[in-house]
């Protein structure tokens, strides 16, 4: 288990990338996540909607994002989580999750840790940035 | 388009339980493969009661209702017209399977950019467990294009 110690401002979280997002991912996605929204399964609704074809759910990389930070420390010791969506996520993206602890600081009881998060694609584009803040012992 | 007179308005309570199926389908939907979220041992083995939900699952909870986007479409967002700007979770206490979670929502704000052409409204909600934990807080912003 991380220690608050053990981590220094700069670090970076081990990266993870996903497999290409594909129609089946987002179908399976839509009923696991309970967002049916019809723009992210249905190329019918969408192109009634003037898009070209379906984009993928946006919490599908926040799930990304989760399964970064719960790969690098204990869920329980995430205290907060905070996304902005900077663009739509295209179908076949391959989405790359990564962390840098910007800050360390002392709150009350807890010693807690800032981390900045990108969810970029292929291309680099950036589809979302985002923070966490985690509580170490 | 959305009504600044909407500030306030409080959204239907609503709940949802957590259940072991839905949950691993959640992680085989978005590649999780740590086995605390799918098996009930090993979840247990590392301190949970039983399957913890992932960090997100909160806001699939909250759409575990009929028409999720009910409340939007009833104050002039229609669902092809709106994308998911920003999302806020913040945790106080776990949530696994069997727990029974209620959300209280309200409309937090309404505002407007580039002289209405974007529309953009924040909803809070608070999440509370059976035994009447607050278990964690949400914030969603929702921007409508005109």
């Amino acid at each position: 288990m991380k220690t608050y110690d053990q981590i220094e401002v700069g670090d970076e979280l081990p990266r993870l990338t996903s497999k290409a997002i594909s129609r089946t991912t987002l179908a399976l996605f839509a009923g696991a996540s309970g967002d049916h929204n019809p723009m992210h399964i249905d190329i019918d609704f969408a192109k009634k909607a003037g898009i070209d074809d379906v984009f993928a759910h946006g919490m599908l990389s926040v799930a990304y994002l989760g399964r970064l930070l719960t790969g690098w420390v204990e869920q329980p010791a995430i205290k907060s989580l905070d996304v902005r969506f900077t663009s739509i996520t295209q179908l076949y993206a391959e989405i790359t999750c990564s962390g840098v602890v910007e800050r360390k600081f002392e709150q009350g009881d807890g010693k807690l840790i800032e981390v900045s998060l990108a969810a970029i694609d292929q291309s680099n584009d950036t589809k979302i940035i985002g923070q966490a803040v985690i509580q170490l012992n | 388009m959305l009504d600044k007179r909407d500030i306030g308005k409080v959204f239907p309570k609503t709940t949802a339980e957590v259940e072991k199926g839905r949950l691993r389908f959640f992680a085989k939907a978005i590649g999780e493969s740590n086995p605390i979220y799918i098996d009930e041992s090993s979840a247990k083995a590392a301190g949970y009661s039983s399957l913890p939900i992932p960090p997100t699952f909160l806001f699939s909870l909250k759409m575990d209702v009929p028409n999720p986007f009910k409340n939007y479409e009833d104050i002039g967002a229609p669902l092809e017209k709106i994308l998911h700007a920003n999302q806020s979770f913040n945790y106080h206490k776990p949530v696994v399977t069997g727990d029974v979670v209620t959300f209280e929502s309200f409309v937090d704000d309404v505002y407007d950019k580039k002289g209405g052409a974007l529309e953009f409204l924040i909803e809070k909600t608070k999440v509370t467990n059976q035994l009447g934990h607050h278990v964690a807080d949400l914030q969603t912003t929702l921007v409508l294009r005109n």
